[in-house]
């Protein structure tokens, strides 16, 4: 099965905040494993049979894999800067293919109809031209000088400007978003979405945020993204069809997609195809 | 007029949209109720026992039931929306307004627990959500051949703000709205009305284009 390409990847388990010794209860790609806080006070993540898997603890997450990974979790540089505040945004579940949720994150068209007066608004519809490319050293999706109109793009922004995006795919069910900071021209706010498998038509999905913005109280931040997420949520759970399809014929992508056309390129070619569908029906 | 908020919580959302419609300004403040759980902690534990939100303060008066907010913001602003002027409206008002616990009881435990992962019986929570759900099509259907579109009368009251978030939510809690029509034309006639507010997962009514067809122009 080529599924196994998705096995030996890092996952968001739960955020580590929440960890305690009476544990989670959760799944990652159908298995179902629990996440405590053992007694020597690091984080566990067991199957059913008892048996151990891998963990990492990085950007706020319990991370865990029901492999044997290959390389150390992604690198986010910025995420280390100091002065960044760090927003642990929590978890939403949506009934919809982990890749699907991460292909809406990497999307641009839908937010003057979707996120309307907030990340986008009508007339202001145009996708302008971007730079989409697979970056071969990284094995990385990258998409560049992403240019959009926006009435309120950011918890600290007063009125509407238009913001600069850089998206990063740097594993099959995570994504980053680079977007201009505000207060802090010249640096780059990090807002990433860590979507943990459940099943292939099921996910957990961890925003995450690092940004530069002294002013807004936590929850705020916190309230900013969820209402975000949850107003794609809806959305995700009625696209049909339900796996991400690898192949063309059942969706024709234009040219606002091409970041999306690159991550269902790449994705094939890994065989990430945990939450995807190869033959088009 | 303070209200202790939070931005995915319908009931919440009920004395927002109710505030926005009576044109009262209200000072929010944001609770972090997911991940943190702020609700449950000692300040907010002692404005309000039960450990909910919303709570809503003007003064020296401390509500913790969204419906008694909803009546007092109208009562305050927009009397029109209390719905009594003769008594069976008023019955009806009263009827839906406690009959919108229901709702929150069922629909909206079913919607905590598929998105925020609360626990709770699925099944049986959509299956009492469905009930809930088919008594409500029926009064409204109900209303409709008495000639109104709302749920006490022919204008829209408290009782229609009580009731339509958790069921407009529904979806979110794996149940659906299609096997209701009118429960889907009221949706429509509350994002309607002037002064409406959004919530994440209530889209507003985007302006609809002429039908094509030979009377809509062209083709």
């Amino acid at each position: 099965m080529t599924r196994n390409a998705m096995m030996d990847e890092w996952y968001p388990v739960g955020l580590v905040s929440q960890l305690d010794a009476h544990g989670r209860s959760t799944a990652l790609m159908g298995e179902p494993i629990e996440v405590k806080r053992g007694d020597d006070g690091t984080a566990t993540v067991a199957r059913s049979d008892g048996r151990h898997l891998p963990v990492c603890i990085r950007y706020g997450h319990v991370w865990s894999s029901l492999g044997d990974p290959q390389k150390p979790l992604f690198a986010i540089p910025e995420a280390d800067q100091p002065g960044r505040r760090l927003v642990d945004v929590g978890v939403v579940r949506v009934r919809c293919s982990p890749l699907r949720a991460v292909e809406n994150f990497l999307d641009i068209a839908h937010f003057p109809f979707v996120h309307t007066d907030i990340l986008g608004s009508e007339p202001h519809t145009e996708v302008q031209n971007y730079k989409v490319e697979i970056r071969e050293d990284e094995d990385e999706v990258w998409a560049t000088q992403v240019r959009f109109y926006q009435p309120q793009a950011a918890k600290s922004a007063e009125g509407g400007i238009t913001t600069e995006y850089m998206y990063r795919v740097p594993a099959p069910t995570c994504s980053i978003l680079y977007k201009t900071c505000p207060p802090r021209p010249g640096e780059w706010d990090v807002i990433t979405l860590f979507v943990q498998p459940l099943a292939e038509d099921l996910c957990d999905v961890w925003p995450w945020m690092a940004l530069f913005d002294d002013e807004t109280p936590m929850t705020d931040l916190i309230h900013f993204q969820q209402t975000i997420f949850v107003q794609d949520r809806s959305i995700l759970e009625n696209q049909i069809p339900g796996l991400l399809p690898l192949d063309p014929g059942m969706e024709i992508p234009t040219r606002a997609d091409l970041t999306s056309v690159a991550y269902r390129r790449w994705l094939k070619r890994h065989g990430y195809t945990y939450g995807a569908q190869l033959v088009a029906q | 007029m303070k209200l202790y908020d939070y931005v995915l919580s319908p009931s919440c959302y009920k004395v927002r949209l109710m505030a926005a419609l009576a044109g009262v300004k209200l000072d929010i403040w944001p609770v972090d109720f997911h991940p943190g759980a702020e609700h449950r902690g000692p300040e907010l534990m002692a404005l309000n026992p039960a450990g909910s939100i919303p709570i809503f303060e003007d003064g020296d008066l401390v509500l913790t039931e969204s419906s008694a907010m909803l009546v007092y913001l109208a009562a305050k602003a927009a009397q029109q929306w209390l719905g009594n002027d003769t008594a069976m409206p008023a019955a009806r008002v009263q009827q839906w307004l406690s009959f919108s616990h229901r709702l929150t009881a069922s629909l909206g435990a079913a919607r905590l627990h598929e998105m925020l992962l609360r626990p709770g019986n699925i099944d049986a929570l959509r299956g009492q959500g469905t009930v809930a759900l088919r008594e409500l099509e029926a009064g409204l259907i109900e209303q409709r051949i008495r000639g109104q579109n709302f749920l006490a009368s022919d204008r829209p009251t408290v009782a229609d703000i009580a009731c339509f978030p958790y069921v407009a939510l529904a979806p979110d809690g794996g149940v659906s709205l299609d096997p209701y029509p009118a429960i889907r034309l009221w949706s429509r006639a509350v994002r309607s009305l002037d002064g409406f507010i959004e919530m994440p997962g209530i889209h507003r009514l985007h302006e609809l284009k002429p039908e094509p067809g030979p009377e809509g122009g062209e083709a």
